[in-house]
C-alpha cells in the first residue's frame, strides 16, 4: 500500500451477500475508530488499496465493511471472491466524518449508509433521521437494525421497486415533497458524488447553510 | 471489432503492438515519432513504414485523434474548447494565452467525484475516466498547438484520481521518444488524494498545485467532502516529506470566498500551516456558478489578504482572472452541453 499508515495483516472471519452483489465483510477489530471512520482495504501489500467505511460499532467485537461489487472494479471482484480464513491487508483507520451526539439528518444512497449504521451501533442514534436511497427494497442493508433503533426517523427511498412498501422514488424527490427541512441542524450526507451533490443543491435552495452540509463522496 | 487509437499509448505499449504484428522492433520508435514528433493524423502518413506494416496498422488500429467539437471565444482570448470523448460525453480545456506564454488547462476525467461546493465539474457528478490518449489529444488537437508553453491539469476532473492515464500521459509529454517537454512546464493539480500524491511525486518531476481554499480543517469539510477522508493539515505533513528547494514546485491554490476564508485569521493559519514549505500561494477569483452559496472576495480585499501573507514571508500571487465572459471556469460549457442527465437510479 502506498499510503504510511500503519498496515495489519487481518484474516477474514465472514463474508456475506446480503443483497446482489452486496457483501458484508468482517474481521477481528484490534484497533480503536471513531464512527463514520473508513480504511483502506487490499488483498495485497502493493497495490492500490480502496477505502471503505467501517460498519460496525465502535466496541463491537468485529470490524464490518458493506461493499458493493463493481464487475470492472480493480479490488471489489476480488474481496467478494475470498472465503473466511483468507488474508486482506487493511489500514489503520482515520477520516473525520464524525457526527457525534447532536441533533442530525443523515443521508445515503446505496453503500453510503455504512458510516451510519456504524453511528448507530455506537449509540448515536438519540434526535437523528435517517434517509437512505437504493434501488430495492433489498438494499436497505441493516433494516432490521435501523428500524428498530430509529423506528419513525427511518425513511427509504426505492427507486426500482413499483411495489416497494415505502416511499418510490428518489431520495432527492423525497426531499422536495418535505414543507419544513430544518435549518438549524446538520445534514450529513454519504454516497455517490451526484446524490451528494444534488442533496446539496436542494438543501442550499431551502435555506441551510452550506456550512452545515457535511459530506463524504465515493472516490 | 472497433479499432484501437495508436494516440496514447507509451512507446512500450507501442512496442507490444508492434510485437503482437510480428513487425521489426524499431517500427515502435517509428511509430512514437510520427505520432508525437510529426503529429500525423493517419497511418498512411507514416511514410517511412513499409506498406505491409501500414496495413497490418490500419487493420486493427487508428491514430485516434479528435478535434474540438465547440470553442467559445472570450474578448481577452482565452478560449475554451470542448472536446468529445469516446464514451459520447465532452470534456473542455482552456486555452490562455498571455504576453510570452500560453497555457492550456486541460481536463483528466469526465465529470469528478469529489463534490466541491464551489465546482461546476462536480455537478456533472462522475461520468468516466479519460485515456492518456484523451487528456494528450486535448493538447495536440488545439489548434493553438504550436503557441503553447505550459500545461495545467486543471480542468475537470480530479488528475490523481485517474492516476495512471494522467501518468502515461505525463510520460508521452515529456519522454525523449514522446513531446519532450520539460516537466518543469506542466502542473498537475490535485485536491489532496494522498496515496496517488505520494505515486505522482515518485514518478513524476511535474509541479503540484494542491487546492487549499482554507487552511482550517473543520471549515475545509465544510466545502470540499475529500476533508473528511484526507486532511488539509495531513496532506501538508506528507508534502514536508518532498523536497521543493530544486526544480519542482508546490504550489497551493487558494479560490477565495467572500467572508468564508479571506480574514486574518485566515492568512494567519495558512503561514503557520505552511511554514518551512517553500511554495508559492495562488489567490484565485471565484467565478460563481449558478445557485452557488458562494461569493467571491472582491479584488481590493484579495491584495489585502494577499499582502498579509506577503508581510509574513510568503509568496503570493493573485492569478489574473480569464475568460470569465466565456464561463472559462472548468464544467461551464460540458455542463451546459449535457442535455439531460441520465437519472442515477441508485437514490
Amino acid at each position: 500500500m502506498a499510503e504510511k499508515r500503519k498496515i495489519y495483516k487481518k484474516s477474514i472471519h465472514s463474508i456475506k451477500e446480503i443483497a446482489q452483489n452486496v457483501f458484508v465483510l468482517s474481521f477481528a477489530r484490534n484497533f480503536e475508530f471513531r464512527a463514520g471512520q473508513v480504511v483502506a482495504v487490499d488483498v495485497v501489500t502493493d497495490g492500490e488499496p480502496r477505502l471503505y467505511s467501517i460498519a460496525s460499532g465502535e466496541l463491537d467485537e468485529y470490524i464490518e465493511i458493506l461493499f458493493d461489487e463493481k464487475p470492472d472494479g480493480k479490488l471489489t471482484p476480488k474481496l467478494s471472491a475470498l472465503l473466511p480464513g483468507d488474508t486482506i491487508y487493511v489500514s489503520e483507520p482515520f477520516g473525520n466524518f464524525i457526527c457525534n451526539d447532536e441533533s442530525a439528518w443523515w443521508i445515503a444512497s446505496g453503500t453510503g449508509v455504512a458510516p451510519f449504521v456504524s453511528m448507530v451501533r455506537s449509540g448515536q442514534e438519540i434526535g437523528k433521521i435517517l434517509i437512505h436511497g437504493g434501488r430495492y427494497d433489498e438494499n436497505f442493508y441493516f433494516s432490521d437494525l435501523l428500524e428498530n433503533k430509529l423506528s419513525g426517523n427511518y425513511i427509504r427511498c426505492a427507486t426500482q421497486q413499483a411495489d416497494s412498501a415505502y416511499y418510490k422514488g428518489r431520495l432527492t424527490g423525497w426531499l422536495r415533497e418535505q414543507s419544513f427541512l430544518p435549518t438549524e441542524l446538520k445534514y450529513y450526507l454519504c454516497g455517490s458524488p451526484e446524490m451528494v451533490v444534488e442533496v446539496r443543491d436542494i438543501l442550499i435552495s431551502r435555506h441551510i447553510p452550506f456550512g452545515q452540509i457535511i459530506s463524504e463522496t465515493y472516490f | 471489432m472497433d479499432k484501437q487509437p495508436l494516440f496514447g499509448l507509451s512507446l512500450q505499449k507501442i512496442k507490444y503492438v508492434v510485437a503482437s504484428l510480428a513487425l521489426p522492433s524499431f517500427t515502435a520508435t517509428q511509430i512514437t515519432d510520427w505520432l508525437y514528433k510529426k503529429h500525423v493524423s493517419s497511418i498512411d502518413e507514416m511514410t517511412n513504414l513499409s506498406k505491409k506494416a501500414r496495413e497490418l496498422l490500419n487493420e486493427k488500429f487508428i491514430v485516434g485523434l479528435t478535434a474540438p467539437s465547440n470553442v467559445q471565444t472570450s474578448t481577452d482570448g482565452t478560449k475554451k474548447y470542448l472536446y468529445p470523448t469516446a464514451t459520447e460525453k465532452f470534456v473542455e480545456a482552456a486555452y490562455i494565452p498571455d504576453e510570452d506564454r500560453a497555457t492550456l488547462c486541460v481536463s483528466s476525467q469526465i465529470g469528478c467525484k469529489m463534490g466541491c461546493l464551489f465546482c461546476m465539474t462536480g455537478k456533472q457528478g462522475f461520468q468516466g475516466n479519460l485515456t492518456a490518449g484523451e487528456i494528450v489529444n486535448q493538447i495536440q488537437s488545439l489548434p493553438e498547438f504550436e503557441n503553447l508553453t505550459n500545461i495545467v491539469y486543471m480542468g475537470m476532473g480530479e488528475p490523481l484520481d485517474n492516476l495512471q492515464p494522467v501518468l502515461d500521459s505525463l510520460e508521452i509529454l515529456t519522454a525523449s521518444w514522446g513531446y519532450g517537454w520539460s516537466p518543469k512546464r506542466i502542473t498537475v493539480s490535485t485536491i489532496g488524494v494522498i496515496p496517488a500524491m505520494q505515486t505522482f511525486l515518485k514518478q513524476s518531476n511535474a509541479h503540484l498545485a494542491v487546492s487549499m481554499h482554507t487552511p482550517f480543517d473543520d471549515e475545509r469539510k465544510r466545502i470540499m467532502p475529500i476533508q473528511s477522508v484526507y486532511g488539509i493539515s495531513e496532506v501538508v505533513s506528507e508534502l514536508r516529506k518532498w523536497d521543493f528547494s530544486h526544480q519542482r514546485r508546490v504550489s497551493f491554490e487558494y479560490i477565495m470566498f467572500k467572508g468564508v476564508n479571506d480574514t486574518p485569521r485566515h492568512a494567519r493559519e495558512i503561514v503557520r500551516l505552511l511554514e518551512g514549505i517553500r511554495c508559492r500561494i495562488n489567490l484565485i477569483r471565484f467565478h460563481p456558478i449558478p445557485d452557488t452559496a458562494l461569493e467571491g472576495t472582491p479584488y481590493n480585499d484579495m491584495v489585502e489578504f494577499q499582502n498579509m501573507l506577503k508581510a509574513r514571508g510568503m509568496t503570493v500571487t493573485i492569478r489574473a482572472s480569464r475568460g470569465e465572459d466565456i464561463y472559462a471556469a472548468c464544467g461551464m460549457l460540458s455542463t451546459k452541453e449535457l442535455v439531460k442527465r441520465q437519472q442515477e437510479p441508485d437514490f
